[in-house]
Order: C-alpha cells, then sequence, then structure tokens
C-alpha cells in the first residue's frame, strides 16, 4: 500500500465515520423530524446543507472539466446554476415556506384543489429525483473503483450502505447535518488545490483573482496575463480562443442559462430544504447564505478550470510550437499521466512515429497546413476526459498526497450529500403525497414514519440498481432532470403564489404539456426513453439536428416552461376561476405573519 | 390587517421584486452573454470584462441581490406590520 492510499483510506475513513455518528446523534422520532428536520434549522446552516444538497459530482468533478475545455461558453454553467437561487429566493422559497407544509406535490395539491394535480406532480418529481440520482450513484462508484482500487460495484454498495445508515435512521434530521458535515469536507477539498495552483501560477493565493492576474513563468512575470496566456497557448495550437469561444450558438447560451436557472428553482429536492426554517424571513436569508456557500466553489471553479488546461497544454507543448523538440516524448511522460492513461480515461497514440506527444486540434481546417509542416499527423491524445481535470489537477501541479486524498473524500461527500436529498424527495413524495395523501388518508404517525423509512430504502435499492446497470442514457440525466423541472415544476408553483386566477384545469394542462413538448425533444435526439436506435430527426421536414432554432436538447427546458405558462393561461381563461377558499389560501401565502411550524395536515 | 393594506403590501413587493430581477437579467444575459464582445474591449485586472461578468461577476451581484430582497422585505413586513412573531 503506497502513501497515497494510506492517506485515502484514513481521509475518506474518518469522513465516513463522522457522518455515521452524526447519523446515530440525529435519528428522527416524528414525521416531522423525518420531513423537514422539526423545522427549526437555522438559516446559515441551513444554507450550509442547501450548498452541499445542491453541489452535487457534477458540479464537484465534472464543471471545472467543462470550464476548462469549453472556456467562455462554459458560462452558462456558472450562471444558470446560480442565478436560479435568485428566482428561488424571490419567486418561490418565502411562500412556499409560508404555506407551510412537508413537500412540493402537497402544495400543488391544496393549491389546486386537486388530488390529480398532486399525483401529476408525484410524477414529474420522482422523474427528475431519479434521472438525478443515478448520476450521483454513478459519482461515487467511480470514486471508489478509482482511488481505492475497489471493483466499480464494490464502491457503489458502500456508498449505499453509508446512505442508508444516515438517511433512512435520521431523515431530513440526520441528513440536515450531515450535509453541514460534508459542506465543510467538500469546500475545503475543493479550494485547497485551487489555492495552491492559483499561487504557482500567478503568486495570487485567491483563485478568483488568481485567474485576473499576471502570468508568472518559473518564478519571472512573463508580463502576460493569465488568461492572455491561455488564449495564446490555445489558439496555436488550432483550438478555440478560450475567452471567446460559446457553445453552440449566443441564442443556445442564452436558453441554456435560462434553463438551468428554472430547473434549479424547481428542483424538488432543493426546495424543500427551505421546508426546514423557523419562518419566512428565515427562508429569504438561507437562500442568501445558501448562494453564499456555493459561491466559494462556483466562482473557484473557473480558475481551476482556466488553470487545470494551461497545465495540461504546457505539459505537453514543452517547447515552441513546430520545434523538433517541442513536444514532450511520451517516456518522459509524468506519474499521472500514466496512472490517468491505465484507467482509459486519457489515451494516446503515436500516429506519426517520432514518440513525442502533439496533442493539437486537427478539426481545424486551417491549422492543418500548419501541421502538415510540422509532420504531425493528427491529434495523438486521442481521449482526454474531462472529469479527471479536478481529479488529476493536485496530481498535476504536484501537490502532496493529502490534497489528492481530500480531492477524494471531498468528490464522495458532494455525491453522497446530493444522493441523500434527492433520496428524501423521493421517499416523502411517496410516504406522504402517494400513501398518506392519497391511498390510505388515516394511517398513524408511527405508521407513516415507518413508510417513508421504507420507501427511503426502496428509493435506496433502485437508484443502486440503476448505478449498476445505469440504461445508457447516464450522460444525459442531469440535464434532463433540469429540464423536468423547468418545463413542469417551477411554472405551477410560481403561478400557484403570483397567478390568483390560475386554475386546478390549467396547472394540470400546462404541466403536462411543459413535461411532454420537453422529453418529445430530448427523446427526438436521444432515442425514446433514450433507446438508442429509436431518435426520430425527420430532416424532411427540417427537423435536423437541434433544429428549433439551433437549440441544443439540454438546453430546452425554458422553452418547456415557455409552453408550460402559455397552455395553462390559455386553459385557465376559459374554465371556471378557483373557488373562494383558494383565493382566500393564495391572498395567505403572500403575507408572512402567523407562519406556523411546517404540519402535514 | 384590511383588504387595502394586504394589496399595498404585495403592489410593493411586486415593485422590489421586478427591479431586482431587471438586474438580475442585465448582468447575466446583458453583460455575459448579448453585450459580452463589446464589454470584452474593457478590462477588469487580467479579465476581459464580459468574460468576468459571465463567469465571475453576475454570481456575485447575484448575491447582493438576494440580501437586498430579504433585508427590503425585513422592512416592508414592519410597515405593514406583518412580520412575524
Amino acid at each position: 500500500m503506497t502513501a497515497l492510499d494510506m492517506w485515502t483510506y484514513g481521509v475518506v475513513g474518518a469522513t465516513f465515520a463522522l457522518y455515521i455518528g452524526i447519523a446515530i446523534w440525529a435519528r428522527a422520532g416524528t414525521t416531522g423530524e423525518f420531513y423537514v428536520a422539526g423545522g427549526g434549522v437555522h438559516p446559515v446552516a441551513n444554507g450550509m446543507a442547501t450548498a452541499a444538497d445542491w453541489m452535487s459530482a457534477a458540479s464537484f468533478i465534472s464543471m471545472a472539466g467543462l470550464i476548462a475545455f469549453n472556456g467562455y461558453g462554459a458560462s452558462v454553467f456558472l450562471m444558470g446554476w446560480t442565478g436560479g437561487y435568485v428566482l428561488l429566493a424571490l419567486l418561490l422559497a418565502p411562500y412556499l415556506r409560508k404555506f407551510g407544509k412537508f413537500t412540493v406535490p402537497e402544495f400543488i395539491g391544496d393549491r389546486y384543489y386537486s388530488q390529480a394535480a398532486r399525483i401529476v406532480a408525484v410524477i414529474c418529481l420522482i422523474l427528475a429525483s431519479i434521472t438525478y440520482v443515478i448520476g450521483q450513484m454513478k459519482g461515487i462508484g467511480v470514486a471508489f473503483s478509482r482511488f481505492l482500487e475497489v471493483p466499480y460495484d464494490m464502491g457503489l454498495y458502500i456508498g449505499m450502505g453509508i446512505v442508508a445508515i444516515y438517511a433512512v435512521a435520521g431523515g431530513m434530521k440526520g441528513i440536515t447535518y450531515t450535509q453541514i458535515a460534508q459542506y465543510v469536507v467538500l469546500i475545503f477539498a475543493y479550494t485547497v488545490p485551487a489555492i495552491f495552483i492559483s499561487l504557482n501560477l500567478t503568486g495570487n493565493p485567491v483563485p478568483q483573482l488568481g485567474l485576473g492576474s499576471g502570468y508568472v513563468e518559473d518564478g519571472v512575470a512573463s508580463g502576460l496575463t493569465l488568461l492572455d496566456k491561455l488564449d495564446l497557448v490555445v489558439t496555436e495550437l488550432g483550438f478555440k480562443e478560450y475567452t471567446t469561444q460559446v457553445m453552440g450558438s449566443s441564442l443556445n447560451m442564452f436558453v441554456y442559462t435560462l434553463s438551468l436557472m428554472i430547473g434549479t428553482a424547481g428542483l424538488p429536492h432543493v426546495i424543500i430544504r427551505f421546508f426546514t426554517v423557523p419562518k419566512v424571513r428565515d427562508a429569504r436569508y438561507s437562500a442568501g447564505w445558501a448562494l453564499v456557500f456555493i459561491a466559494l466553489l462556483y466562482t473557484t471553479a473557473p480558475a481551476v478550470g482556466a488553470m487545470a488546461r494551461l497545465n495540461l497544454m504546457d505539459t505537453i507543448q514543452i517547447g515552441p510550437v513546430g520545434a523538433e523538440d517541442g513536444n514532450l516524448l511520451y517516456d518522459e511522460r509524468p506519474d499521472w499521466f500514466k496512472k490517468w492513461e491505465e484507467t482509459g480515461l486519457l489515451q494516446y497514440e503515436d500516429k506519426n512515429g517520432d514518440g513525442r506527444i502533439q496533442y493539437y486540434n486537427d478539426a481545424n481546417p486551417e491549422f492543418a497546413p500548419k501541421a502538415e509542416s510540422f509532420g504531425w499527423k493528427g491529434n495523438e491524445m486521442v481521449k482526454v476526459d474531462r472529469d479527471i481535470m479536478v481529479l488529476a489537477n493536485p496530481e498535476i501541479a504536484s501537490l502532496p498526497a493529502w490534497v489528492i486524498a481530500l480531492v477524494v473524500a471531498g468528490g464522495l461527500a458532494a455525491a453522497l450529500s446530493t444522493a441523500a436529498g434527492l433520496l428524501l424527495a423521493i421517499s416523502s413524495s411517496i410516504s406522504h403525497d402517494l400513501l398518506k395523501g392519497v391511498i390510505a388518508k388515516n394511517i398513524s404517525e408511527k405508521a407513516e414514519l415507518t413508510a417513508g423509512r421504507l420507501s427511503m430504502i426502496v428509493a435506496i435499492l433502485v437508484a443502486g440498481y440503476l448505478g449498476l446497470n445505469p440504461p445508457g442514457f447516464a450522460a444525459g440525466t442531469v440535464a434532463i432532470a433540469f429540464g423536468l423541472a423547468a418545463s413542469s415544476i417551477f411554472p405551477v408553483l410560481m403561478m400557484g403564489i403570483f397567478a390568483k386566477r390560475m386554475n386546478k384545469a390549467g396547472a394540470i394542462a400546462g404541466m403536462i404539456a411543459g413535461i411532454t413538448v420537453t422529453l418529445l425533444y430530448v427523446f427526438q435526439h436521444k432515442g425514446i426513453f433514450f433507446v438508442p436506435g429509436t431518435a426520430f430527426l425527420m430532416p424532411e421536414m427540417g427537423m435536423g439536428e437541434d433544429w428549433f432554432f439551433g437549440i441544443s436538447p439540454n438546453a430546452f427546458g425554458a422553452v418547456g416552461a415557455l409552453v408550460n405558462f402559455t397552455v395553462a393561461y390559455l386553459v385557465s381563461a376559459v374554465t371556471a376561476p378557483p373557488p373562494e377558499h383558494i383565493q382566500h389560501l393564495v391572498e395567505d401565502v403572500r403575507v408572512p405573519g402567523g407562519a406556523g411550524a411546517p404540519t402535514g395536515h | 390587517m384590511t383588504p387595502e393594506n394586504r394589496a399595498g403590501y404585495w403592489r410593493a413587493n411586486l415593485g422590489l421584486l421586478s427591479i431586482l430581477l431587471i438586474v438580475w437579467f442585465i448582468v447575466s444575459y446583458g453583460f455575459g452573454i448579448l453585450l459580452v464582445e463589446p464589454l470584452n474591449a474593457i478590462k477588469l485586472g487580467g479579465y476581459p470584462l464580459g468574460f468576468w461578468f459571465a463567469q465571475q461577476g453576475s454570481i456575485y451581484v447575484f448575491l447582493v441581490l438576494i440580501f437586498v430582497y430579504a433585508t427590503s422585505m425585513n422592512k416592508l413586513d414592519k410597515k405593514f406590520e406583518v412580520e412575524e412573531d
């Protein structure tokens, strides 16, 4: 066992022991504790838990890689996944807290005086949450298998076991306090390497400032800013300029950002976190605190992405472009390179047989004549997986073993905390909305609590099964979850508060229309229920790739939301207005006074 | 609470919301996406300004917006006497 292995086992083991310790301390005794942690969580603590709940394996592991290879284009994720909190804080959280119930479908069912609306909401919620949780399960399995050298499925079982212990026993109460611990672990794990790397490259320890500072080469100021240097390095090799490359088109970026923002505000596992604070006032501040804790990572990520890209390019292109000895000899590649090659996530192929590594953009026709004159026969880094950037970063920058171990624990914390939040949203919608709300209205609180625990266990088993046998669409799943939340849940919640005239028929029609349009567009590109080969783009009808104004399927949630709003308004305009007591309910939700503790009745 | 009072409180809330959401839109969609090219001609330290808004600035503004909202609503709650005990 190497020193790195020992550090990794030690750090990961210690964090797991901490999570289990918290679980034993914070057992849930009532449904109120199981669903909303008793409603007494301090707004700052809830903000921290929300941040961990929100930041998944995608934020922790994948986002910096997306930024590294998409440059400016990746701004859609940065703005989309933070700007949604403004919508949440201003348009939803305080009012839903005032309403004071346990789940999101419960609000929809009561506000639209309809069991059908509640059931449609439960279906949308489960679809969005299950697709999201698969990605987390995969993240757990991958982190284990790469760093602890246990098989993927063993890693997944360990992860499922840990979540089961604290989520089943503690419910929302246990999840809240573990999420606080997980936030601390993940933010350290993310920022410590970033500080080291920023110091290395710019002499400025604050990554947010380092990204805008001068580039320091071998201890000497180069006279170039870091971003200018990066632009230069990538364009010299035929890649797009880092600070200006767009994702698709400006319109696609606009719609993509909007979809992520609306989706963020409509994801039920985030919304229910705001049911745990004591007052309406706390819900408003708590959204702000959540964004403070999220912004710590999200403003660091652009620096991590840019610096990782620069380090990667510099490792391979060691001298002037085109010079005979300008490229790294394959035999002299660093250890981290070898290690990632073993996983298959980095792949090299010596196309021109010179024993050196050429990493450039061979899809750029303008660069092709140059490459030919250098004797290059194509890009030899045939695979550079984006997801390795954060995990490999400390090794690329030659940081000590404990930092690498910390990053592994951070990745696991991010995946576990989000998985637990999602599983709670799923189980509460089953035990509270379906069982208590529809099927068996008269069950006792104790029976409901048991049902909540049982549905949590079932949800963990289903998520684990899908993590072991991903239905071939794992890559697209997170984006689908956002599309579903944006096109179904957010619009009905917002109209429920801001449009007093919105009625049952409008809400149900809107949800169904929004989710259908979004799913159809996604299926059209990625296959019906993601079955390969069933994509049904029809070029003869002008429906080629991204045919709808060049909008990619991942960015389609905003269009779905627009459809939802429009259909809901049209249908509600021609049907009867909601009964008077519902209009009073809306009036009541709009003012903070008299919000009691959340109840299930 | 009288119906007039209730309507006044809601109007004040909607007014505040509109202003904050306009700022939200301008910094992200305006500065970060639609106007990014002209803004990039201006430098903020080593950052092109449009790029900075897209990857840093908009997030800082979002934070300010939420806290301004929470604080202003507290004052509004007191003014209309609808605050919680």
